[in-house]
């Protein structure tokens, strides 16, 4: 079916196959291959963008059912080529190894600090439990966040024996 | 190599410099693999069996090739071609027997992935089952089924790996230190137990992807999410007897590895697809489901360990035989089991030592490299058997560890003499000790906690080390060019597969060069007609070769440049210096010439050229180490050893067996951090890898060998709620002296050991004895309910009583 979605700001009305998961129609239908699959089950979150204002799994949304929805990526934060506080904030705190669920973790951060933008540790896990990254631990992302939040004490963060 | 520069004139190095390749990576911009596409690209589907051993008695591909839209049909008997790493074992498809589980016994090719899926489900293959094999323990009998009754005619390198024909055991590796039967006569207590490790898999969060095109005239590219370039090359060439001047591998953005995409995997299965195709590119993109059994896991392990200790705490004897689950094939499982039995001793001194590492073929998927490379896994043995050890003669685990720990002048299974600059593990396991109160009374707040609660705390310290498995010739190089603006371009051929080593090395070329890293360029993407060689981005070794390789590579275009800067300035090149801009004359620092109107040649004011383009070319190959003897062991397996600690707190529900890590601390003798926070990546993230490995993955396989958890769902990764509280990163810097800047790696060895100091601590807070990895809950509860006699002498067990009334 024909699909109208607005992503990142800028309308579009294409075409999709009905079985089409939102996650392909960004990736193969408007060329938006920031958003990735981990799993393709819902399972890893690395494929997670902003829809309507929340957060979703876009593996587990068929193209069809984003038709008329407003649609945030990963390629829509650094708006005119400068990086958000929170994308510093992650290359800053060394919070990206691998960078395979950073976008997916980037879209539910954003999300999450939009209703919570002082959150307690324990809160930033609960957020981002449904994001998989198998590379820095968690650690430093969480350090991140909280430098954005303004909680982050500066602090050494390798101790030398 | 170790540049004497003192710590405070370092201006590169030892900098928490951002990393060079996230700006891409949080924009979405960086792109993989499974993020291209190519004109006229197919994409590929593999049937998989529903059988673990089974004859294929007819496959017929006629209705799918019928299917429009399908370009190509392969199974096994189209292509008689094996590949293999060590030991040439592995059809591109199966033919005539499936081996395991998920095995590719066809392939399609189509114009889109539905056509593909459709046409692999007409796929029609009659199998007749056959009994499989699926317990190492039994797989070694005498009369067991043969997983390859082949394996006497298979191709190997015949110089480290012992196959055994007409068995199941793919390699045998053999150490022998000391008199095994003195040792054992001079002990006072004697105690023999077994552990084991199910398979474990990777989960890299980008599933294994290629793309492949086998172009008319044997031309072939492959774009990969591969670590190791070259050897995919390398061995696609062996495999399809091409030169390799006929084959480009080119490698993006790679998504997490972690061993899993090291060797060659799915690329030649792309490639014959591609040329059955006429040459259009296929793109096969493994599903997270297929990642479990069609690729490689983490070998299984049952590892016995018997040790001969004495009432002083000296061990002085130790006899293992570890049985390595290879699966079906041996990959990376043969040089596991050869890594794992040079280092089994951990880091500790052992005179009299007799161990037996088996590659045992099982009919299962199959076992690569993972982070750690054998280490993980046999650690939670020898580990475990350390505290057990230390309660049998009632020493306290870590004095037992501290007494037996290498230090200047010991000597490791194979013959090397430790010395002042191989590493401080002591250091590292005081540094931990401290860092979790090892020792010390309870805090107030915890104690008032275990009253309140009735949970339980512990506590343990674990010791670890190890060495890069690698072949003992095994070198690399880097190539410098300046560009005309006095930037600097930096190729290399390790992969960056998240590890943070191609910031590492920018910053290790940046001080070599004196200039700012900022100067500094590596394309994060590998082509092998463009880059110099590398072997593979594996076994922790990349930091400390590619970093030695960049300083060569900086020197060798300082001396160009100097040259050239002589020329002009009418100077003896000895008497030249130069900072981040220019090449000046030492006593005429006026005299200067700029790195900008040298770098592509200088001109003089006339015009005329002199020099040329500026180029650095560095070398570097691991030195003066050797092959291993094939009855004793004895040789110089080790470029350096990297000693690390962990000290686990654990709070443990002694009635339901629930527990919760509280706090991890790990101390690691890097030589020279180079990046701290790189690092302090790197520790933190095998940290919560390891404690995955601990306390929930793992492959579970119904009695016919089906696997029975290929999803998220049944094998859970850590996620940000499985987080211990506390996490603490320490590093100790006893300088390599062969390493750059003194650095030496530190890419795998935060996850090892770490699943014993879960084992341990949990054993110290409410004496379940563990001897199984993972720890799940009901483990724990299973563990305190069968409490049962088990082998250990009457101490331990008056100990754990004398323990648990102090609780």
């Amino acid at each position: 079916m024909r699909i109208r979605v607005r992503v990142n700001g800028r309308e579009y009305h294409q075409e999709a196959p009905d079985h089409w998961t939102l996650l392909r129609f960004l990736r193969e239908g408007l060329g938006l291959t920031g958003t990735k699959e981990g799993c393709g089950a819902g399972e890893c979150g690395a494929c997670t963008i902003i829809m309507d204002g929340r957060t979703v799994n876009s593996c587990l949304v068929l193209a069809p059912e984003a038709d008329g929805a407003t649609i945030e990526t990963i390629e829509g934060q650094a708006e005119g080529g400068k990086l958000t506080r929170l994308q510093e904030a992650l290359h800053k705190h060394h919070a990206v190894q691998c960078g395979f669920c950073t976008p997916g973790m980037v879209m539910s951060i954003e999300a999450f600090l939009r209703v919570n933008p002082r959150p307690t540790v324990a809160e930033i896990k609960e957020a981002i439990e449904g994001n998989f990254c198998r590379c820095t631990g968690y650690q430093q992302i969480i350090e991140a966040v909280q430098e954005v939040t303004g909680q982050r004490q500066e602090q050494e963060e390798l101790g030398h024996a | 190599m170790l540049e004497k520069v003192p710590a405070s004139e370092l201006k590169c190095v030892g900098h928490g410099t951002e990393r060079i390749d996230t700006v891409e990576k949080v924009t979405g911009a960086a792109y993989y693999t499974g993020d291209l596409c190519f004109p006229g690209m197919l994409f590929g589907k593999v049937k998989r069996s529903p059988h673990a051993k089974a004859r294929i008695v007819h496959i017929d591909t006629s209705r799918a090739r019928a299917l429009p839209g399908v370009h190509a049909v392969l199974t096994g008997a189209d292509l008689d071609v094996r590949v293999g790493l060590y030991l040439v074992d592995k059809y591109v498809l199966a033919r005539d027997v499936v081996r395991h589980f998920g095995e590719a016994v066809a392939a399609v090719a189509a114009e889109s992935p539905e056509i593909a899926r459709k046409a692999v489900d007409l796929i029609q293959v009659e199998y007749e089952p056959m009994t499989p094999v699926l317990d190492p323990a039994e797989a070694v009998k005498n009369g067991a089924p043969l997983v390859h009754p082949d394996l006497g005619s298979y191709d190997y390198v015949q110089e480290v790996f012992s196959p055994v024909g007409g068995t199941n055991i793919a390699n045998i590796s053999k150490y022998r230190k000391g008199d095994i039967e003195k040792g054992f006569a001079e002990a006072d207590v004697i105690v023999e137990r077994e552990y084991t490790n199910p398979s474990v898999q990777h989960v890299p969060m980008e599933t294994h992807v290629s793309i492949g095109q086998w172009q008319p005239g044997d031309k072939i590219q492959i774009w990969t999410s591969a670590q190791s370039p070259f050897t995919v090359r390398n061995l696609f060439c062996h495999s399809f007897k091409l030169s390799h001047n006929q084959v480009r591998v080119f490698i993006p953005y790679v998504g997490g590895g972690f061993g899993g995409k090291a060797g060659i995997h799915l690329e030649p299965l792309a490639c014959c697809l591609s040329r059955a195709a006429g040459g259009r590119p296929v793109k096969i993109q493994a599903t997270r489901e297929e990642e479990f059994s069609l690729l490689p896991c983490r070998s299984g392990l049952v590892n016995r360990i018997k040790t001969g200790v004495t009432r002083d705490g000296r061990i002085v004897a130790q006899q293992m035989t570890m049985l390595w689950d290879a699966g079906a094939y041996a990959d990376y499982a043969v040089n596991v089991t050869r890594a794992s039995g040079y280092s089994a001793a951990g880091p500790y001194e052992i005179p009299n030592a007799h161990i037996d590492a088996y590659t045992v073929y099982t009919n299962k998927p199959f076992g690569t490299a993972y982070r750690g490379f054998g280490h993980v896994e046999f650690s939670w043995g020898t580990e475990r058997h350390m505290t057990i050890l230390a309660r049998a003669i009632g020493m306290d685990p870590l004095e037992f560890r501290k007494r037996n720990a290498l230090r200047p002048g010991s000597i490791t299974l194979t013959g090397e003499v430790i010395r002042e600059h191989t590493g401080n593990v002591t250091k590292c396991m005081d540094t931990v000790a401290r860092a979790i109160g090892y020792g010390e009374p309870l805090s107030k707040e915890l104690e008032d906690r275990e009253a309140r609660t009735g949970k339980r705390i512990g506590k343990a310290v674990v010791a670890l080390h190890k060495a890069p498995a690698m072949p003992p010739f095994t070198g690399t190089a880097v190539v410098l060019r300046m560009n005309e603006d006095g930037t600097v371009i930096a190729t290399l051929s390790l992969t960056e597969i998240g590890a943070g080593t191609y910031t590492s090395i920018a910053q290790i070329i940046a001080e070599a060069l004196k200039f700012p890293v900022e100067r500094i360029k590596i394309p994060i993407e590998n082509d092998t007609d463009r880059d110099p060689y590398d072997w593979q981005t594996v076994a922790s070794k990349g930091l400390m070769l590619c970093g030695n390789a960049g300083i060569l590579a900086a020197r060798d275009l300082l001396n160009k440049a100097y040259d050239m800067a002589a020329q002009v300035l009418r100077a003896n090149p000895c008497d030249l210096d130069h900072d981040a801009d220019r090449i000046f004359v030492r006593h005429a620092p006026d005299q200067s010439v700029t790195f900008r109107s040298l770098a592509v040649g200088y001109a003089y004011p006339n015009g005329s050229g002199i020099g040329g383009p500026l180029v650095g070319v560095g070398r570097y190959i691991a030195q003066g180490l050797t092959n291993l003897d094939k009855e004793t062991g004895q040789g110089l397996p080790a470029l350096d050893w990297t000693y690390g600690a962990h000290g686990l707190v654990v709070e443990v529900d002694p009635i339901t067996g629930e527990y919760e890590v509280l706090k991890v601390a790990s101390a690691f003798d890097v030589g020279k951090a180079i990046n701290p926070l790189a690092v302090r990546g790197q520790i933190i993230g095998g940290m919560i890898q390891g404690l995955g490995t601990a306390m929930c993955e793992g492959y579970i396989y119904d009695a016919a060998g089906k696997l029975l958890n290929p999803n998220f769902t049944d094998n859970k990764i850590p996620t940000s709620l499985d987080m211990p509280a506390e996490i603490e990163a320490y590093v100790v810097e006893t300088p390599q002296i062969d390493g750059p800047y003194g650095a030496r790696g530190v890419g795998e060895h935060s996850m090892i050991a770490i699943c014993a100091a879960l084992g341990n601590a949990i054993q110290d807070a409410c004496g379940a004895d563990l001897t199984k990895m993972p720890i799940r809950w009901e483990d724990v509860w299973r563990a305190l309910k069968t409490a049962g006699p088990q082998v250990e002498s009457s101490a331990t067990i008056r100990n754990r009583a004398a323990c648990n009334t102090r609780k």
